[in-house]
């Protein structure tokens, strides 16, 4: 099975992060949202396996309860 | 209250130019004795330029304000004559831990790259910098007198007359005047010449406040920094605790937009907001309080004739990242050797252009790092905060989300790679860290490290090989340092300077940045390098 990267793996980190916000510069809650959610539709074809989408889901899920 | 804020450190006296009878007539006039202004008269001294520095106070800042300085301000001061007090004085840390709602989502080491005399960075606060920094101007007038600092002289007009500008200088005893062939204007973010001249600032603003404290305190808290991102004291702002000497804690906490500041200092308002974060236990002291908001810009251009900016009064950065102090550091070490070819006729006046070109992609680079990390801190609309809080959600998890957490970047030296002093790179399979445009890395040799040995002036410098020495280039005297690296010798020397190549010889510039490389000694080539590394090649 294969396994979901956890590990630093965009080599400039910053320049990523800033153009995601960039890209949500200006959009309403509901422009947002549908971004966020056409972004993980997108990555996720990319990604295609789904041992490793659902690892992502789980990973995911868990970070968002608090501890 | 700490006695250093109270004893005038620079007192005014009544100059000669005050009862002259024509306006004195000076090479260089520096309006500022802070930090950038104080180094650019140390460097301009060694240089062998007299200068005058101008300062409407005769005091050490008030308060710790700059406390974070970077390895490459460390080894500018080593060049300046300083270094040393301040490594000793400083508190250096490693440790970081970030804190998100009420708990600690994870810690960090920085682990700096061994093999530098330097630290990658310490904690200080500003008046201790400005203090050694008086005191090297004292150690270096106890030889010759080479830098005069008038306290308590306020430049109150400023006049351009084309070939030197007028300078009106208000002092207790009145006014006189001066004239300068050259002004360099190092008087803060506010900068009075600044105005006086008309000219104004491009850039964004900041909806925020933040509260600084000094404290000191008795108290076993590590020497660590810590950063919290919407603690429970301090709802839906941050705040961060860092380590200075003498015991004394620097506390930021961001209070938001919509505040009252003159209320928000007050000891009933300022001293239980910390201690619902330090906890009731814990005895401390305030010794300092402000508030400030900031702002991210710079002026359109640096020089303007022979009036030249520089340090906060040219560019302004966030707090996050420690990029100001820092970055006008390397102004001076940017600007001094250059103004100080042009006036003993080694350089034209267009080398000067130089000093825009590249500390302005410096100032630049600042502002892109330091508005990142403010934009994280303080997310501008909701669905950045929705990044944010899930980025430090997922760091508590998962070590992927951590180098995305930007609650500063730590200040990098800028590089000139592919600006217009910088010559070739002829060196197969030479480290991209040396290559011409870098500041010189440093590396342990036998006896002390690399930086140590290069003088004031341009330095060739001989891997394995070798060239004529000393020999004078263009009217300039360029020192020669003759260097082995093998496996079991220098080996990172080697490792920093050669990579796979087996011999180098690298054009050092007086600020350590790295001209030109090549793997075989050629008189033209060198010649030329000197040249471009001058202006006189545009």
């Amino acid at each position: 099975m294969s396994t979901l990267i956890l590990t630093p793996n965009i080599p400039n980190g910053d320049d990523f992060y800033e153009k995601l916000l960039n890209a949500h510069e200006g959009l309403s809650k509901e422009q947002s949202d549908a971004l966020n959610a056409r972004l993980i539709l997108v990555l996720s074809n990319h990604i295609g396996d789904i041992d490793i989408l659902e690892q992502a889901l789980d990973a995911a899920k868990t970070a968002g309860q608090a501890a | 209250m700490n006695k250093i804020f109270e004893t005038p450190l620079y007192p005014y006296y009544q100059s000669v130019d005050q009862t002259a009878s024509a306006p004195g007539h000076h090479s260089v006039v520096v309006i500022g004795a802070g930090p950038v202004g104080l180094g650019m008269a140390i460097d301009l001294a060694q240089h062998g330029i007299d200068v005058v520095v101008l300062d409407d106070n005769d005091k050490v800042s008030f308060g710790s304000r700059a406390i974070c300085f970077a390895k490459r301000t460390l080894e500018i001061a080593d060049r300046l004559g300083f270094g040393d007090k301040l490594v000793d004085k400083g508190v250096q840390w490693n440790l970081g831990k970030v804190f998100f709602d009420e708990r600690k989502v994870y810690e960090f080491n920085l682990l700096a790259e061994d093999g530098h005399a330097r630290p990658a960075f310490i904690n200080l606060q500003q008046y201790y910098f400005e203090q050694y920094l008086v005191e090297r101007v004292q150690e270096i007038n106890s030889e010759t007198p080479k830098i005069d600092v008038r306290g308590k002289n306020r430049v109150s007009a400023i006049k351009d007359h084309g070939a030197y500008s007028a300078l009106t200088v208000t002092t207790p005893d009145g006014e006189y005047t001066i004239h300068a062939d050259w002004v360099i204007a190092c008087d803060g973010a506010g900068s009075p010449t600044r105005s006086m001249m008309g000219l104004d600032f491009v850039g964004r603003v900041f909806e925020d406040n933040f509260l600084i404290a000094d404290v000191t305190m008795e108290a076993d808290f590590p020497t660590e920094r810590w950063f919290w991102f919407d603690p429970p004291f301090n709802r839906g702002q941050s705040a961060l605790l860092h380590k200075q000497p003498d015991g004394v804690w620097r506390i930021d906490l961001q209070l938001g937009w919509d505040v009252d500041k003159e209320a928000e200092k007050q000891p009933d308002r300022v001293i239980p907001r910390l201690k619902a974060m330090l906890g009731d236990d814990v005895k401390f002291e305030l010794e300092w309080v402000s508030i400030y908001t900031f702002q991210c810009r710079r002026m359109e251009k640096f020089r303007h004739g022979n009036v030249i900016f520089a340090g906060d009064s040219a560019h302004q950065v966030s707090p996050f990242g420690a990029r100001g102090a820092n970055s006008g550091l390397q102004d001076v070490d940017n600007l001094s050797w250059k103004l100080a070819h042009v006036i003993k006729g080694l350089a034209p006046d267009t080398l000067l252009n130089s000093y825009d070109d590249e500390r302005i992609h410096g100032a630049d680079e600042n502002i892109m790092n330091s508005t990142r990390s403010t934009d994280f801190i303080t997310p501008k609309s909701d669905i950045s905060r929705v990044f944010r809080n899930a980025v430090l959600d997922l760091s508590e998890h998962h070590d992927f989300a951590r180098p995305l957490v930007n609650s500063g970047r730590l200040s990098m030296p800028c590089n000139y790679v592919g600006h217009s002093l910088t010559g070739e790179d002829a060196v197969a399979g030479g480290p991209a860290r040396s290559q011409p445009g870098m500041p010189c890395p440093d590396a342990p040799l036998e006896d002390g490290y690399l930086l140590s040995k290069l003088g004031g002036g341009f330095t060739l410098m001989t891997l394995n090989t070798d060239a004529p020495s000393p020999q004078e280039i263009e009217g300039i005297e360029i020192a020669h340092l003759e260097m082995r690296a093998t496996s079991d010798t220098n080996k990172t020397l080697g490792e920093r300077f050669l990579g796979t190549a087996e011999r180098a010889i690298y054009l050092i510039r007086p600020d350590q940045h790295i001209v030109a490389r090549w793997s075989e000694y050629d008189a033209a080539s060198v010649q030329m390098a000197v040249a471009t590394a001058l202006g006189k090649t545009q």
